[in-house]
């Protein structure tokens, strides 16, 4: 068995300051085999698949190639080793062509110092052509974002790899773009090349896969024969212990029905979505779900003005609200976090106190000049409500852990008073103890009468967490489910639009959820 | 995870940014004070009253422009135009008291256009969308060529200008020349501003991280413009004031005047990707590069040395600057 073992990861671990994102993890991958690595975000995998592309350097632990140990300083150096990685997020150049995309890492390494386009071209159409009939000769750019992740795969396929990780591949793409990739990866395993697959999705791992690593919290937990398993074997693996112990107690059925603090009607921008309606009722927390460019975050946007729309109607408490820009909504009390929270979420260089008073700022100002103790007062009250761990609002937010950084976020949305905030991706990559903490903090808001609606891709935590879940299917409201139709599968379903159950190979992913 | 935060926060209790701008401060009177008793062994004419004041006169006036381009930094934006439009603002007020139009109706007029020209300038930035950096490329090459349009090329001369008007360049108060009493009250008002008013807060969210801003409710784009308006408004106040001081408009004025200011707030701390800068670090900035400047004059170093002196100097700064941020970031 030994001699079959392509990589392997001995004691590997990963700092990010105070932050352990791998602590001592092993894994091994064998020659052809499809072996997939499963864990809640946050997990560690993608730090580890960072680590053996040589992205990022390991703190401690070593990496071996057959048997050889070796030290991956760079992604070059990951390719000249026949390590490839398709990236969850797409990593391309827009303003190049498909061809020049896909044999970037190639056109690196060459000797001659001219560039044979016709030749790079036809190549380029060849791989391309085993994937989707996509002309390579168009600037990555102007393809739709599944495209974009087609020619991810397709550079990746150039390279003369051994071990080809794929982390998350079918997230943006259709359900007969993942059928014709499943179908290239069976052909590369058939070809001896070893294949480590990153995957949330339970049909897609028992279908593909010929064993599965499970990692929680940054640590290794185990590797099983997917022939030995089940779904709900690999996701109890995956959480480590009774999901409804992580999510506080949802609303009582007496509550439910409760006056609709929001109400959406026909809502569309003309471009990403139309014709969606919602309400968003007193004391609820409602989630959206759906794929990624499913259009969720641009409805959030569209809702609070961060997006014209052309179209529907927005009323809070009944009353018909007319936004221009952000800065209306956020006066009438619908205020967006939103989903790149060190992008544009937080100011990382500025501190805690000045962070929370950034949207609140007219009510510390008098004759134009800020009052800087009732902005201390302020940040100290909803730092301590929020149960912010810190030196002192005076302290930088970048000082912070990212559960911290996120608990800010939200204390800066709150010091306006709002009555409802739109969330999203509200717990992405924060660690299990604080994203329960922030999960609590969103059900006592709920409680409180602020209406809450939270975007996630988890669908663990949209299960967990939310009252009612909308599902959002290219730009459009798919569906609804609540109450104990609220499973992975049915909201899976209605992201991808399969339709009513009749197949079998989804089944399994719901109960465990 | 507690534990390590409470870890963190007990090695960094004074805020960061405020540290290290005090570390800045304080470095750069050092710097100036060891430089000065350097000197005043070196060169019997240092340490004297007329030295430090035509020092202090030197960079009393490009101190004006160093205020409105440090604004310009914090929000992330740059003036590459400023000597260009210094020199508008002069030979515009100077052409037209040469038609006959009083000397003070003719600086606001001169001032004024330089804010028109931030207006166009923010225009461009926040309309059009285009970067600080290209639009005011473009801005200092227009004007200057309008500065030679305006002039014909050739210098007026201002002898005429009414006594009362050339004391504001000229004229002492109490032995005080009044430049340099104009140049305290813009740099005390600015920075109190800077510290204490929110609509200058706005500028630092802004900078610091626009979209953050946006998603605050902050109108962004509003608040680019005006800071650009800003800048060029205080360049045209320097304009107005240095035809005060030398009785004279000359065309050319003002050549190169922006790689120094900007020199000067960078090395006073303020960072060119926007977010952080002080008007203390950047008034101390330039009194390094006057202190500089006057040393090697009177240690008689050949003109051709000083600019790669004064480059070397802005080098170590910004170098400075980046790591420190990098170790910030961590």
């Amino acid at each position: 068995m030994t001699t079959e073992t392509v990589l392997e990861i001995r004691n590997v671990s990963k700092h990010f300051g105070a932050v352990n994102a791998l602590t001592a993890v092993n894994f091994r991958l064998e020659r052809g085999e499809v072996h997939a690595l499963c864990g809640e975000n946050g997990a560690g995998k993608s730090t580890l698949m960072n680590v053996i592309a040589g992205v990022l350097p390991p703190s401690e632990g070593e990496v071996l190639i057959e048997g050889a140990p070796v030290k991956i300083a760079s992604p070059a150096v990951a390719q000249s080793l026949g390590i490839g990685l398709v990236h969850q997020e797409i990593a391309l150049c827009p303003d190049a062509t498909i061809a020049e995309n896909m044999f970037m890492a190639a056109t690196n390494r060459r000797r001659s110092a001219l560039m044979n386009y016709a030749q790079l071209e036809r190549d380029a159409q060849a791989v391309m052509n085993r994937l989707a009939p996509i002309d390579v000769s168009q600037k990555v750019g102007d393809l739709p974002i599944s495209s974009q992740q087609l020619v991810e795969i397709a550079k990746a396929l150039t390279l003369d790899c051994r071990v080809l990780i794929f982390d998350e591949p079918t997230a943006a793409l259709t359900e007969t773009e993942a059928q014709v990739l499943f179908g290239i990866i069976r052909d590369l395993k058939a070809r001896g090349i070893s294949i480590i697959y990153i995957s949330h999705r339970m049909a897609e791992v028992f279908s593909l896969c010929d064993r599965v690593t499970v990692f929680r919290d940054g640590r290794y937990v185990a590797t099983e024969e997917i022939a030995d398993v089940t779904p709900d074997d690999v996701v109890r693996l995956m959480v480590g212990r009774e999901i409804s112990q992580l999510y506080p107690d949802k609303q009582h059925s007496s509550e439910r029905l409760g006056e609709p603090i929001l109400s959406v009607r026909g809502l569309g921008d003309g471009a990403r979505f139309r014709d969606v309606s919602f309400e968003l009722r007193h004391g609820e927390i409602l989630g959206v779900g759906g794929l990624i460019g499913s259009g969720r975050t641009e409805i959030a946007e569209g809702v609070c003005a961060l997006r014209p729309v052309t179209q529907g109607e927005i009323r809070l408490h009944d009353k018909v609200l007319r936004l221009r820009r952000y800065s209306d909504a956020a006066k009438a009390g619908v205020v967006y976090l939103s989903e790149d929270r060190k992008g544009s979420g937080v100011f990382l260089d500025l501190s805690i106190a000045q962070n929370i008073a950034a949207l609140d700022l007219k009510a510390l100002t008098s004759l134009g000049l800020l009052n800087s103790r009732k902005e201390r007062v302020l940040a100290e009250d909803l730092t301590r409500r929020l149960g912010v761990r810190m030196g002192g609002v005076d302290m930088p937010v970048s000082s912070l852990s990212g559960g911290n950084q996120q608990k800010v976020a939200i204390a800066k949305q709150l010091a306006v008073d709002p009555k409802v905030i739109l969330m999203d991706e509200p717990t992405r990559g924060i660690d299990v103890g604080a994203k329960s903490e922030i999960h609590r903090l969103l059900r006592e808001l709920a409680r409180a009468g602020i209406g809450i609606l939270v975007i996630s891709s988890e669908l663990p935590e949209l299960i967990g967490l939310c009252d009612r879940v909308l599902v959002v299917r290219e730009g459009r409201i798919a569906g609804e489910v609540s109450g104990d139709e609220m499973t992975e599968e049915a909201i899976m379903r209605l992201a991808s639009g399969i339709g009513p159950a009749n197949g079998t190979n989804l089944k399994a992913s719901g109960h465990a959820a | 995870m507690a534990v390590d935060t409470l870890v963190v926060a007990e090695k960094m209790r004074r805020p960061a940014w405020k540290r290290i701008g005090t570390m800045r401060e304080a470095g750069l009177i050092a710097i100036i004070l060891s430089l000065s008793v350097i000197m005043s062994f070196a060169s019997p004419h240092f340490l004297t009253l007329g030295n430090f004041r035509a020092m202090l006169m030197s960079f009393s006036v490009e101190g004006i422009v160093v205020v409105g381009m440090t604004i310009l930094l914090i929000v992330g934006g740059i003036d590459l135009s400023v000597g260009s439009v210094v020199c508008f603002s002069m030979v515009l007020s100077g052409s037209l008291f040469l038609m006959g139009v009083d000397p003070w109706t003719a600086s606001l007029a001169g001032i004024a256009a330089s804010a028109a020209i931030g207006c166009i300038m923010g225009f461009f930035v926040t309309v059009v969308g285009l970067n600080h950096f290209i639009t005011s490329l473009a801005a200092m090459v227009i004007v200057r060529g309008l500065c030679l349009v305006i002039t014909k090329g050739t210098p007026l001369s201002l002898f005429t200008l009414p006594p009362a008007f050339k004391a504001v360049g000229q004229g002492t108060f109490f032995g005080v020349p009044y430049v340099i009493l104009i140049f305290i009250a813009v740099v005390a008002a600015f920075d109190f501003l800077l510290r204490r008013a929110t609509a200058f807060r706005k500028v630092f969210y802004t900078g610091s991280n626009e979209k953050a801003a946006l998603y605050s409710g902050i109108r962004t784009k509003d608040v680019k413009f005006w800071v650009t308006v800003l800048c060029a408004t205080l360049s045209g106040v320097a304009g107005a004031i240095y035809m005060s001081r030398f009785g004279a408009a000359t065309p050319t004025f003002g050549v190169g005047m922006e790689l120094n200011i900007i020199a000067a707030a960078v090395i006073g701390g303020a960072s060119l990707n926007g977010g952080s800068g002080t008007i203390l670090g950047a008034i101390l900035g330039i009194a390094l590069l006057s202190v500089v400047t006057s040393s090697l004059i009177l240690l008689d170093v050949s003109v051709y040395w000083q600019d790669m002196i004064k480059g070397c100097i802005l080098l170590a700064a910004v170098s400075i600057d980046h790591l420190l941020h990098k170790r910030k970031a961590l």
